[in-house]
């Protein structure tokens, strides 16, 4: 009997083991996987444009003739627009939370500032769309093309007619949403530093501010840009966000972050199922994998960096 | 004295402009949350859950929509939980220092912010593509991909929880490994596990990309899984988009429900676990 039971133990273990570790391979394999698939629906487009894809500027259904440079340059410029707002202004609230804030306050803001970072990127578009949108054009647009439009190189940035969306309003909306992405991230990271560092400054008659910039910061360097390039990632592959405010043209007339453009995520949005010829959808796919090859990039520097702090704070105890 | 006048000057700035980005902060968000209770409740009436989706300027609900998301975000748990647990039992209780651990642990937190579109194209291009129709089911593959990171993540995360004397207790009785875990670590660290996936609920019931190119939509009512199903989020986004009035009006309903929901689902998560973990 206890022969028997002993084999049944063994038996039982292997198959658990193996089971689980079946999954934990699929997982791994799934972003193989995809990366394949992307890359073998791209083929027809890879094949026909070459890397001279990635800066061609047409895109051309009818004619069959497609490059993904307006695409690219708006999910970059827009996610450039919205970390310039964002990463100062979640620094401002994860200094806050871990240095001003009363303790009282803490914590319900700090659910907030969670809660608000779960809310559907959906929400954020339509109400970009529908409220935001009409007061940018109305009221913003106006007032920066009167003050940053006069400016002399960067003024061109700021000029054209104030349709309210376009380039610079998906930047601001996507910004909203990923500020309390950045906060949160930003605030778990300062909390890391360990209170002795901040009492001998504070000791030594460091002002808050001064214990921040010279002490809170430096310790935790990489993890703070590790925390904005997970909020890059982010920006970059959101789709709802940005594609009910970015004007979703093709065609780039112009410098100015006034006018409509498109990004890569919101063409896939409202193309992929109008596309008609095989070539239109490859080229769409090759848009996708670009896509999935940016944000992995700036997902895996962002991971390393926060992986490096979570490492230093191993050894220091 | 003049450099400790400077230094307070300084710091006084810096803490105004700290409070400043509070203050703005949550400006946005409240005005967000202020617009989408006020049209949204405005908008909410019976016949959002009784009727179908109407062709433009007729009258007509939500119905088929409402229950096209609850059955495929039903659906995708069912299938990613079971999937995500095993995989995260793997990465914590077998290969938390092996290759094949650390790697999957790692592909997976960048799984977990991959661009959601990207999802719906691979199964797209894996499925939709080889089948030759949109369908639910479709809908269903992609949703269940973004649920599995969520739940390996907060699985592994959870049962490194678990202190090593509770599962050398268990060992020392003599119980093999599997039972020790299904019957010992699993269950020590079930709030946890059951709050991953809450959240990722919570996470899939407001997507709208990866249903795009798998869901697609339907105007009419449909429980059969291989056909396009209607969603709340892309009838949100169809609607959103119209000029008519009344499907904009609609669309801050459905706006409204899914706020409603995700901010419940994740305020029943956090309430869960500060209870098992106080």
């Amino acid at each position: 009997m206890a022969d028997s039971a002993k084999r049944s133990f063994a038996a039982g273990d292997w198959v658990f083991r193996n089971l689980t570790r079946l999954f934990a391979l699929l997982t791994l394999l799934l972003l193989a996987a995809i990366l394949v698939s992307l890359l073998y629906g791209a083929l027809p487009s890879l094949a026909k444009f070459g890397l001279a894809f990635l800066w061609r500027a047409e895109w051309n259904p009818p004619m069959e003739e497609f490059g993904g440079q307006v695409h690219i340059y708006g999910t970059l410029v827009t996610s450039l627009i919205a970390l310039i707002i964002a990463v100062p202004v979640s620094f401002g609230i994860a200094l806050f939370l871990t240095e001003l804030s009363p303790p009282w306050l803490r914590r319900p803001l700090g659910v907030a500032i969670e809660l608000l970072a779960g809310i559907p990127s959906i929400v954020y578009g339509m109400w970009g769309l529908l409220v935001f949108a009409p007061l940018f054009g109305q009221f913003i647009q106006p007032l920066l093309g009167a003050t940053l439009g006069q400016l002399p190189l960067l003024g061109r940035l700021f000029q054209g007619p104030p349709m309210g969306i376009g380039l610079l309003c998906a930047g601001v909306i996507l910004s909203i949403m990923i500020i309390p992405f950045i906060a949160s991230v930003m605030r778990d990271v300062f909390e890391v530093t360990p209170g002795i560092l901040k009492e001998s400054a504070y000791a030594v008659g460091a002002t808050t501010w001064e214990v921040v910039w010279r002490i809170v910061l430096p310790y935790t360097r990489v993890g703070v840009i590790g925390g904005i390039m997970l909020g890059l990632g982010r920006a970059l592959g959101e789709t709802m966000a940005v594609t009910f405010v970015i004007g979703n043209s093709d065609q780039l007339s112009d410098a100015s972050l006034f006018s409509p453009g498109n990004s890569i995520a919101s063409a896939l949005a409202n193309e992929f199922t109008e596309a008609v010829s095989p070539m239109h959808t490859a080229s769409l796919i090759e848009l996708g994998l670009v896509l999935f090859v940016i944000t992995f990039i700036v997902l895996v520097i962002s991971k390393l960096l926060l992986l490096r702090l979570a490492k230093g704070e191993g050894q220091r105890t | 004295m003049d450099l400790v006048r400077r230094r307070k000057l300084v710091n006084a700035f810096a803490l105004s402009m700290s409070m400043l980005a509070v203050a703005f902060g949550l400006f946005w968000l409240f005005w967000i949350l202020v617009d989408v209770f006020q049209l949204g409740i405005g908008a909410v009436r019976l016949s959002l859950f009784t009727q179908m989706t109407p062709p433009p300027g007729s009258e007509g609900g939500l119905l088929n929509a409402i229950v096209g998301s609850l059955l495929q975000v039903g659906l995708a748990t069912a299938i990613g939980t079971p999937f995500g647990v095993l995989a995260g039992v793997y990465l914590a209780e077998y290969g938390r220092y092996g290759w094949l651990g650390r790697s999957t642990l790692f592909i997976n937190d960048i799984l977990l912010s991959a661009p959601s579109i990207v999802i719906g194209l691979f199964v797209y291009a894996v499925y939709v593509e080889r089948v030759g129709h949109f369908s639910a089911l479709a809908g269903v593959f992609a949703l269940a991909l973004i649920v599995v990171p969520v739940v390996i993540r907060t699985t592994e995360n959870m049962l490194v929880l678990v202190p090593d004397s509770l599962r050398e207790a268990v060992y020392a009785l003599g119980t093999p490994k599997w039972k020790v875990i299904t019957k010992v670590t699993l269950r020590a660290s079930r709030a946890g596990i059951v709050t991953g996936v809450l959240l990722a609920v919570a996470r899939i019931s407001g997507e709208t990309a990866p249903l795009l190119f798998t869901a697609l939509s339907n105007q009419f009512w449909t429980l059969d899984l291989d056909k396009p199903m209607a969603t709340l989020p892309v009838t949100i986004f169809k609607f959103a988009m119209s000029p008519f009035a009344d499907w904009q009006r609609m669309a801050w309903a459905g706006v409204f429900l899914i706020t409603l929901g995700v901010l419940g689902l994740n305020i029943a998560a956090r309430i869960l676990f500060r209870q098992k973990h106080r």
